[in-house]
C-alpha cells in the first residue's frame, strides 16, 4: 500500500479530532483523519448525543405516565403509556447514524482524508494504521493526537454480563426491573433518571459523602430531591464491593460498615472516565505526562516538536465542547496563526433532573482567589415562566468580584438551564459585569429572567423578590 | 423652593482667607446633607467644606486656585421646599447669619491642632495622645468620603479611591479582560494584551483600546529619533504648589542672602554612627546624619541665639526664641514642605532622629497637622544622596538662618604628609545678611564643622 504524506495527521475522529480536521481543511491544509470507529467519538456515538436522546425519551414516557392517574393539575389524562425500548433505541441509532453522516459529509467537504482504522505510531512523524485492507503508512509534519477517553472499569465489577458500561447501558433492548448504578456523577444520574422514569426501580450507590461531588450541595439539592421523588434509593458512603453470587444483586458496604445487597439486573458503573492513552504507541515517542494525561502547554503543544495533543487524553474537564475549541486553536496554529488557550469558561452541563449549569467559578472557588465576592441568587419559585411549565425548583446564581463587579462564575439548577448556558458563558468570556447583565433586556416571560434577578440581587436591587 | 447661601467658614486660627484647591461638586449636582462640596487650603492644611443641607447645587462662588476671604459666599443651593421654607430665609437673610458651616467644619489632617495649641509644651504622652486623634480623625474622614461617594448619585471627586461606578483598573498581574473577538486581533497584530490599557469597565479593553495602542506603536518606536514637537501645556499654580511659590518669592525679594560654603571631614562622624546603628537595639530609631546635625545646630545656637530667630522686618524686631524648632525640608508627592521637629533642645540623639522620621513620613502620607508643619525657628535642608557639592538654600521667611546639606563623599585630603581618603561632606548655609553679619555667620558654621569633625562634643555638656 502506498505511503500517504501530508502536512497535518489528526488521530481520533471525536469532537476534538474532526474539529480540528474540517478547521484545517477549511485553512487548506493538507489534511488526514484516522479513526477506528464512526466518526463523531463518543460524543457522538456512545455519550453526549444518545444519553440525550434517551433522557428525552425518557421524559416524555414518564410525563404520560403521570397523566394515566386523571388527578394531573393541567387536567389531562390518559389511559397507560407503553414504551418499546429496541423502538426507542432504534431512533437514537437514526440520529447516531445522521450525525455520523454529517461529519463525514463535512470532513470530505473541507477536504480532509479519513481512513478507516487503528492507528499506532512508529515514530514521531510516522503513523501506521491498520486497515481492513493492511498497513498503511502515513507521514504528517504535524500530528494530533486526540484519541479521547473511555468508561472506567472497576476491579470488583469488570464489565460484562449484568455490568455495563455507559455505552452498553445505551444499547439496552428492554428496560431492567432493577438498576444499580455505581458512581453518583453526572453520567450515572443522568442513565439511572433516564431508567427510573422508563420504570426500572434505580439505586445510586456512590462512595463519597453525596452526588455529583464536583459541584456545591446547593446546585445539587433539587436533583437529590427530585431523585428521591422519582423513587430513586441514593446510597452515598457507600462502597460496591461486587456481584452477589446468585449474579443478580450487588453487594455494597454501606455506611456503616454493613453488607448490603441490591437487587439488580444490570449494574451500570459510571465511575468515571480514563484518558485513552493505550494501544497507538505513545511508548513509541516517550511525550512527558501529567499524571494520567497528556502534558500540554497553552498550545496544546506536547513534550515533542509537531505533535500535538487535545481533548480528553489531555485532561479534566473531559468535555466535547474544550476538544472542540482545542482542536479548533491547533487547526489554526498549524496553519501559522497565532493563538493561544485564553478561554475564561468553560461551561459543564449535566443533564439531570432538573438540569444543572455552571460556567466560571462557584462562589467557593471565586473566594479561594482571596477576593472579596458579591453573590446573587434568584430562585425560579418567583419566575413566572418556570410556574407555567411546572418546573419552580432551582435557580440562578451570579458570583462577582466585590471591588469592580465583574462576573467570575454563573451557575443555575433547574429544568431546561442547560441552553442558558449560551448567556452564562457570553457574559463570562466577554467580561460582563454585574451592571451589564442586569441592564440586559432579558424576554418575558422566561427563565431567563432568573439570570438578569440573579445579577439584580448581587447589586442588591432585585425587582421580583 | 428656598435658596441656601453657604460662605467660606472659619477655617480656624485666626485665618481671614482661604485657597480654594478643589470643588467636588459642579452646577447641577444634587447633594445631600454632609456630602463635601470643596477643599480649601489654610496655610498649609486642607480643610472640607461640607454641605449644611440638602438640595441642588445653583451657583459656585470662586474657580479652582481662587483666595475666598472667610464669610464670603462660596455656592448656593436650592433646597427642597419641605425643609428650605422653615430652615432657611431668603438668600439676603441668610447673608447675615452667622456662617452657617462653621461648627461643622471637617479640618483634613489637622483636627488635633485647636487642641494642641492650648498645650503650652509637647510632653511624650501629649504627642501619643495627639497622634492617635489625628488617626481617629483621619480614619473618620475616609469612612465618610466613601459613604459620600457610594450613597447615591452624587459624585465625590474627592474620594481618592476610584468609585465603583467607574471600575477599578486592572492590577498588576491580573489577567487582561476583554472579548474573545478583540483578544484574536490582538494576537492577530501580535499586541500582548497585558500591554494595552483598557478604558472599558473594570478595565476592559475594547477594540478602540487596542487600536489605540497599535496606531501608537510605531510612534513609540520612533521616538527613539529625534522628532520636533510643538504646544505648551498650561499647568495651573495652584494649593501647595501656590504656597511655595510665595514664599520663595517672599523670601527671595526681602531676604539679603549671605551662603558660606565649608567642608566637613565627617569621618569620625561616621564611624560613631555605624557603631551605634549596628548595635540593632529595636527601640531605638536608626540614626541618620540629621540628628547628629540637629544636635550640633542646638549647641551652636546655645551660643550664638541670634541665628535661633525669626526677623518681623515690618515691625523692626528681630524674635530670639529660647526653644529650637527644627524645621526639616522633605520632599513629599505634592511638594516641598517643612515639618517641624519642636524643641530640639529637649530632645536627646535618638529622639531627634525618631521625630524627624515621623515627621517626614507624616509630611509625605499628607497626615502631617498644621502645628507640625508650622512653627520652626531654624531649618534644615538636605537632598541626601542627591545633595550635590554646593547648594543656595532659601531661608525659611521669616527665620534667618538655613542649613544646607550637601552629599557625603569620599574625597582625597592632604593630611600634611600624605593623601589619605577622608568621608568630606558640605555644609551650604544661608543667612539674612540684614541681622546676621558674614562673620556671625562663619564663626556658627565652622562651631557646626568642630562638632561634627569630633562628634564626642555632641555630647559634653556644657
Amino acid at each position: 500500500m502506498k505511503d500517504i504524506s501530508c502536512k497535518l495527521l489528526v488521530i481520533g475522529a471525536g469532537p476534538g479530532g474532526y474539529v480540528c480536521a474540517i478547521r484545517a481543511g477549511q485553512l487548506g491544509i493538507d489534511t488526514v483523519i484516522v479513526e477506528a470507529a464512526k466518526p463523531g467519538g463518543t460524543c457522538l456515538n456512545v455519550g453526549c448525543i444518545p444519553s440525550k436522546a434517551l433522557i428525552h425519551a425518557a421524559d416524555e414516557f414518564h410525563r404520560l405516565s403521570g397523566y394515566q392517574s386523571g388527578t394531573d393539575p393541567l387536567g389531562i389524562s390518559l389511559a397507560s403509556p407503553q414504551i418499546d425500548l429496541k423502538k426507542t433505541i432504534a431512533w437514537k441509532d437514526r440520529i447516531v447514524g445522521r450525525l455520523n453522516t454529517g461529519v463525514a459529509g463535512l470532513l470530505k467537504k473541507a477536504r480532509v482524508k479519513s481512513v478507516e482504522g487503528h492507528a499506532r505510531f512508529r515514530d514521531g512523524k510516522t503513523v501506521v494504521v491498520a486497515t481492513e485492507t493492511g498497513d498503511q503508512v502515513i507521514r504528517a509534519e504535524e500530528i494530533v493526537i486526540a484519541t479521547g477517553s473511555a468508561p472506567v472499569e472497576l476491579p470488583s465489577l469488570p464489565f460484562g454480563g449484568p455490568v455495563i458500561s455507559s455505552t452498553d447501558a445505551l444499547a439496552l433492548k428492554s428496560v431492567p426491573e432493577t438498576l444499580a448504578v455505581v458512581g453518583g456523577g453526572y453520567i450515572g444520574l443522568e442513565l439511572g433518571t433516564a431508567f427510573a422514569k422508563l420504570g426500572a426501580r434505580v439505586t445510586v450507590v456512590e462512595a463519597l459523602p453525596r452526588i455529583l461531588p464536583l459541584y456545591d450541595a446547593e446546585l445539587t439539592r433539587p436533583v437529590a430531591k427530585r431523585l428521591e421523588a422519582l423513587g430513586i434509593a441514593v446510597m452515598t458512603d457507600a462502597k460496591a464491593k461486587g456481584l452477589a453470587k446468585s449474579g443478580d444483586a450487588l453487594v455494597v458496604e454501606t455506611a456503616d460498615g454493613e453488607e448490603k445487597r441490591i437487587e439488580a439486573d444490570k449494574v451500570l458503573v459510571t465511575v468515571g472516565r480514563r484518558p485513552a492513552t493505550e494501544g497507538w504507541g505513545l511508548d513509541e515517542i516517550d511525550l512527558d505526562m501529567d499524571g494520567r494525561f497528556i502534558r500540554i502547554d497553552d498550545q496544546c503543544r506536547t513534550s515533542m516538536r509537531g505533535i500535538y495533543a487535545i481533548g480528553d487524553v489531555t485532561g479534566e474537564p473531559m468535555l466535547a465542547h474544550r476538544a472542540m475549541a482545542q482542536g479548533e486553536m491547533v487547526a489554526e496554529l498549524v496553519a501559522g496563526h497565532r493563538r493561544s488557550w485564553d478561554k475564561r469558561s468553560i461551561p459543564a452541563v449535566c443533564f439531570t433532573d432538573p438540569e444543572i449549569v455552571s460556567a466560571g467559578l462557584s462562589p467557593e472557588e471565586a473566594r479561594k482567589g482571596g477576593r472579596e465576592v458579591k453573590i446573587g441568587q434568584f430562585p425560579f419559585s418567583a419566575n413566572g415562566r418556570a410556574m407555567t411549565l411546572q418546573s419552580e425548583d432551582g435557580f440562578v446564581r451570579v458570583v462577582a468580584r466585590a471591588d469592580n463587579h465583574l462576573v467570575l462564575g454563573i451557575q443555575a439548577v433547574g429544568a431546561g438551564v442547560s441552553e442558558l448556558s449560551a448567556a452564562f458563558s457570553l457574559a463570562i468570556e466577554m467580561g460582563a459585569r454585574l451592571e451589564d447583565i442586569a441592564g440586559t433586556i432579558h424576554a418575558h416571560p422566561t427563565q431567563s429572567e432568573g439570570f438578569q434577578e440573579a445579577a439584580l440581587k448581587a447589586l442588591g436591587h432585585a425587582l421580583h423578590i | 423652593m428656598a435658596e441656601h447661601v453657604i460662605k467660606l467658614p472659619d477655617v480656624g486660627e485666626g485665618v481671614a482667607e482661604a485657597e480654594l484647591v478643589e470643588w467636588t461638586v459642579k452646577v447641577g449636582d444634587v447633594v445631600r446633607e454632609d456630602d463635601v462640596l470643596a477643599a480649601v487650603m489654610t496655610d498649609k492644611a486642607t480643610v472640607e467644606i461640607p454641605s449644611p443641607v440638602e438640595g441642588e447645587v445653583k451657583w459656585l462662588g470662586a474657580e479652582i486656585g481662587e483666595t475666598v476671604a472667610v464669610g464670603s459666599p462660596i455656592v448656593k443651593i436650592e433646597t427642597g421646599s419641605k425643609s428650605g421654607a422653615s430652615d432657611d430665609g431668603p438668600s439676603d437673610a441668610s447673608n447675615d447669619e452667622p456662617t452657617p458651616a462653621a461648627a461643622e467644619v471637617r479640618p483634613v489632617g489637622d483636627a488635633p491642632a485647636k487642641k494642641a495649641e492650648t498645650e503650652a509644651s509637647v510632653s511624650p504622652g501629649g504627642k501619643e495622645q495627639k497622634k492617635e486623634e489625628a488617626g481617629k480623625e483621619r480614619s473618620g474622614q475616609s469612612a465618610r468620603n466613601e459613604d459620600a461617594g457610594g450613597s447615591d448619585g452624587t459624585k465625590s471627586v474627592n474620594a481618592g479611591k476610584t468609585s465603583i461606578a467607574t471600575g477599578a483598573p486592572r492590577a498588576a498581574g491580573e489577567k487582561p479582560l476583554a472579548s474573545p473577538a478583540v483578544r484574536q486581533r490582538a494576537r492577530d497584530a501580535g499586541v500582548d494584551l497585558r500591554q494595552v490599557h483598557g478604558t472599558g469597565p473594570a478595565g476592559r479593553i475594547g477594540h478602540d483600546d487596542l487600536d489605540a495602542f497599535i496606531a501608537r506603536g510605531p510612534q513609540a518606536a520612533a521616538a527613539s529619533g529625534l522628532a520636533r514637537k510643538d504646544g505648551v501645556e498650561d499647568i495651573k499654580v495652584v494649593g501647595l504648589r501656590r504656597r511655595i511659590a510665595e514664599k520663595m518669592a517672599l523670601a527671595k525679594s526681602r531676604i539679603p542672602h549671605i551662603t558660606y560654603v565649608e567642608e566637613v571631614d565627617v569621618t569620625a562622624l561616621e564611624d560613631l554612627r555605624a557603631k551605634l546603628n549596628g548595635e540593632k537595639r529595636t527601640e531605638r530609631p536608626k540614626l541618620t546624619l540629621l540628628p547628629f546635625l540637629m544636635r550640633a545646630m542646638v549647641k551652636a545656637v546655645g551660643e550664638q541665639p541670634g541665628l535661633n530667630a525669626t526677623f518681623d522686618d515690618d515691625a523692626g524686631i528681630i524674635h530670639r526664641h529660647a526653644a529650637v524648632h527644627i524645621g526639616i525640608a522633605a520632599q513629599t508627592p505634592g511638594g516641598l514642605m517643612v515639618p517641624v521637629v519642636r524643641h530640639a533642645e529637649a530632645r536627646d540623639l535618638f529622639d531627634c532622629a525618631a521625630e524627624a522620621a515621623r515627621l517626614a513620613d507624616a509630611a509625605r502620607d499628607g497626615s502631617a497637622t498644621r502645628e507640625e508643619l508650622t512653627g520652626s525657628t531654624i531649618t534644615i535642608t538636605s537632598l541626601g544622596a542627591m545633595g550635590g557639592v554646593v547648594t543656595t538654600p532659601v531661608i525659611n521667611h521669616p527665620e534667618v538662618a538655613i542649613v544646607g546639606v550637601n552629599k557625603m563623599m569620599m574625597r582625597p585630603v592632604w593630611d600634611g604628609d600624605r593623601f589619605v581618603p577622608r568621608k568630606m561632606m558640605n555644609l551650604s548655609s544661608s543667612f539674612d545678611h540684614r541681622v546676621v553679619d558674614g562673620w556671625d555667620a562663619a564663626v556658627f558654621v565652622q562651631r557646626l564643622k568642630a562638632l561634627l569633625e569630633t562628634p564626642a562634643l555632641l555630647f559634653v555638656e556644657t
